[in-house]
């Protein structure tokens, strides 16, 4: 027993021996299709968009915040590369100009939730209406088709080549990235002071405000890349679209052992938070199992990663 | 150490700080010498806590000098006065549970280059302000460890070795250090702080455990009701001294007493224990009495009213009320008639926004209506009877708990008891923040209950009151109930010295 509590202290073991589990299953299940190694890079491009916003939510959640806007401030994001293109700019303009956006409405979250004083939820349950009101404004509450000009091989493989494409590296270095800036950096090791215990960190002579103000921006930028991936995908800017995708990229942390109360949460965790969401999204596809049962299965997944975290906050 | 000569490191005159209508500290006066341990003395509720406040920087004097060094001393934050040499640790030791044990000593001041934290010379820098702050040849706590993990003796260093890292520390504030520690733990503790005295450093010594005090200091300062009393040399005095400038004040005569007639046992506890406390409580409880609880703060007092009341689990022991044994949910003790009023007035007593009436009738909803329905009308009228019968000075039903001042808040927190027709009261610190007026309403409001054959248990730090309401008072000392005593063969300065022993 005692081993056993042992392997749970260590928060994102449980989730990847979960994902092992899950993967073998359906590899069992439906070995033509599932295993096949085309699906796993298939698997992979999907979960990008979630596992990118996801490592910037990693960062938010670790400080003790939240952001329900992610999937709006997605969206607009498309729109906003879409309408760059059609303005005729460069790809690279585009996209950073996409990256940057998210950044600044991750600001604007992070200065109205240390300004007003207001608890994320809210704040952010605010943004979430607001970015979603103006990404239809934008739009015209339609779709803007534009020349992806090249954009959209971010997210595609090359005709029977088995590499994965530049999106997926993307969230890989996303994820190294977050788990170098929490484990590594001064600011990181900050963030989870502030999230373990705001007073105690204040007492130290770390400022909350800039704390708050950093994390949320930085999370913005990463959904911001989100987003150029989302339109790469997509390859038009939509203002209805990623409705909901914030919940899956909380869920995410959460599975990957990051604690809402703030203080406890990896980037690498996330990754693997993300993957098992994908996996069963793929799996029960490849079953043939209709929509309601794949969403039954994840919700059933991250209620059961929620008592695992329980147990595991019980044995510290 | 000791000798009049001796410059003061940090001088205090003339000190004030009120809140609202209530004065905390009035002329005040400090002076600490360096190298020296100096205590600070004084009943709960004496101005302690706010005068280290004061110091610590996270509040600031309405008047008065304060002078560090020969310089004026006016910190306005925590960080400024750690920056001039003050450090303050906190009876409960606030850590980063989630940081390790080295990045907790060096929160304020990370190593490191380009944002990058330098691990290597936060491993060093952080175990040799541990080192310091640990008596000669013992084990070094491992720095990586999770700062949650640790014991609560250990975590205490680690806070003594964060105060002592960030600045050059001249005075260092100490609250109640050993109230959550072992006597192992405690014996290293002053190892410690007589090590940390040679070099030149001034230690504010607080502490309620008077031998504890004798052994660790070299001066005194008492205070009471917010006013300074004495200072002086612990050499030239006696345990029982200090108890008499502590305690000395008249029992006003504000404690009526009508004929009390003990009934039948309805509380019976027998070496109950609870998950951490109490330790070992028994008692007996009659009906038309009044047992008080004294105690000094974190002795387990609140712990035992809330295992009685079900709040809290019960690890061993037995446990009886009226003919019930065993533990039960709070839910079953309402039924049973057995209620409880919170010392958290504002954390859980009340609901302060709602209203009156809602705070007076939430526990018994089922008297505004049947089917589930709740009458506003019967509401209201249920409420008016209790505020005109408590005196409570309110507009009406309507206005809102978090409007009135505090004494009147705790009337309403007895009218919800009243209201459920409870005959077995658990009362925790029921005149805290109240005003003398809304005491002497309370204290009769208690006789009366007593009077008409129901059963009181009260905890109170306040002695004076415990003497002039209880029949019979026990005292708890670190989780364990000695004996109840008539209050008549009992006096502030024995009661002082039982718990303080």
């Amino acid at each position: 027993m005692s081993e056993i509590r042992g392997l749970f202290r260590t928060p994102w073991l449980g989730p990847l021996l979960a994902l092992c589990l899950l993967y073998a299953l359906f590899t069992a299940l439906a070995p033509d299709t599932f295993a096949r190694q085309s699906n796993l890079l298939t698997m992979l491009r999907q979960t990008s968009v979630v596992g990118i916003a996801a490592v910037g939510m990693t960062f938010t959640i670790v400080l003790g915040g939240i952001d329900l806007s992610v999937g709006s401030a997605v969206a607009l994001t498309t729109v906003v590369v879409a309408e760059c293109l059609r303005a005729g700019m460069g790809p690279v303009a585009a996209a950073g100009l996409g990256v940057l956006s998210g950044g600044v409405l991750g600001l604007g979250n992070g200065a109205l939730v240390t300004g007003l004083k207001i608890s994320p939820f809210i704040v952010t349950l605010g943004t979430m209406s607001i970015l979603r009101g103006v990404a239809k404004g934008i739009a015209d509450e339609q779709k803007i088709d534009a020349d992806p000009r090249g954009l959209d091989a971010l997210m595609q493989n090359h005709a029977g080549s088995l590499a994965p494409p530049p999106g997926v590296w993307l969230m890989l270095a996303a994820t190294l990235f977050g788990v170098g800036l929490l484990t590594y950096t001064k600011i990181g090791r900050q963030i989870v002071a502030v999230g373990s215990n705001r007073e105690t960190a204040r007492l130290c002579g770390i400022s909350l405000p800039k704390t708050t103000l950093f994390v949320y921006a930085l999370s913005g930028l990463l959904v911001g890349l989100a987003g150029v991936l989302e339109f790469s995908t997509l390859t038009v800017g939509d203002p209805t679209d990623s409705v909901g995708l914030e919940l899956e990229v909380i869920a995410a942390v959460v599975i990957g052992g990051g604690s809402l109360s703030g203080g406890q949460g990896s980037a690498s965790g996330t990754l693997v938070g993300a993957l098992l969401l994908t996996v069963i999204k793929a799996g029960c596809t490849h079953l043939g199992f209709p929509n309601w049962v794949q969403e039954i299965f994840t919700g059933f997944i991250i209620v059961v990663a929620m008592s695992i975290d329980r147990l595991r906050q019980r044995a510290r | 150490m000791s000798g009049s000569a001796a410059p003061a490191l940090l001088h205090v005159a003339g000190l004030s700080k009120s809140f609202g209508a209530t004065k905390a500290l009035s002329d005040v006066q400090l002076s600490l010498r360096a190298g020296e341990v100096h205590a600070l003395l004084g009943e709960n509720g004496a101005g302690k806590s706010t005068l280290l406040k004061i110091l610590a920087g996270t509040q600031r004097a309405d008047s008065g000098s304060l002078e560090l060094a020969g310089r004026r001393y006016a910190p306005s934050t925590p960080l400024q006065a750690q920056a001039l040499g003050v450090a303050f640790v906190a009876q409960e030791p606030a850590l980063c549970a989630d940081l390790s044990v080295a990045e907790n000593i060096l929160l304020g001041a990370l190593p490191g280059s380009f944002g990058v934290v330098d691990r290597a010379a936060l491993r060093r820098r952080a175990g040799a302000a541990l080192a310091r702050v640990l008596p000669e040849g013992a084990l070094l706590p491992d720095l990586a460890q999770r700062a949650g993990a640790l014991g609560q003796g250990d975590r205490q260093l680690v806070c003594l070795a964060r105060a002592l890292a960030q600045t050059e520390c001249r005075i260092l504030i100490l609250d109640e250090p050993t109230s959550t520690l072992n006597s192992s733990e405690a014996e290293r503790l002053f190892g410690v702080v007589r090590e940390l005295t040679k070099s030149g450093m001034a230690v504010l010594y607080v502490s309620h455990f008077l031998e504890e005090v004798e052994r660790i200091a070299d001066r005194y300062t008492v205070l009471r009701d917010g006013q300074f009393v004495q200072s002086g040399a612990l050499a030239q005095t006696t345990r029982s001294e200090l108890v008499k400038l502590m305690a000395g004040r008249d029992v006003q005569a504000l404690f009526p007493r009508s004929a009390r007639t003990p009934g039948e046992v309805v509380l019976d506890l027998r070496e109950l224990s609870g998950k951490n406390l109490p330790i070992s409580a028994s008692l007996t409880l009659r009906r038309g009495e009044v047992l008080g609880i004294a105690g000094l703060l974190g002795a387990g007092r609140t712990e035992l009213l809330r295992a009685i009341f079900g709040l809290e689990a019960v690890k061993s022991g037995s446990l009886r009320v009226k003919a019930v044994v065993g533990a039960a949910s709070p839910a079953r003790r309402l039924a049973q008639g057995v209620g409880l009023l919170s010392e958290d007035r504002k954390g859980e007593g009340l609901a302060e926004s709602l209203s009156l009436g809602d705070n007076i009738t939430l526990s018994k909803l089922e008297s505004l209506g049947s089917f589930g329905l709740v009458s506003p009308k019967r509401r209201s009228a249920i409420a008016r009877t209790h505020l005109e019968r408590l005196g409570v000075r309110a507009r009406g039903p309507e206005q809102l708990a978090r409007d009135l001042s505090g004494g009147n808040q705790q009337k309403i927190c007895f009218a919800r008891l009243l209201h459920h027709g409870l005959d077995v009261l658990l009362l925790d610190e029921p005149t805290r923040g109240v005003d003398v007026g809304s005491r002497a309403d309370l204290y009769r409001i208690i006789d009366e209950l007593a009077a008409r054959g129901n059963a009181v248990l009260m905890v109170s730090s306040y002695l004076p009151e415990l003497l002039g309401v209880c029949d019979r008072i026990a005292v708890m000392v670190r989780g364990r109930l000695l004996p109840a005593r008539p209050a008549s063969e009992l006096s502030e300065h024995a009661l002082l010295l039982e718990a303080t022993g």
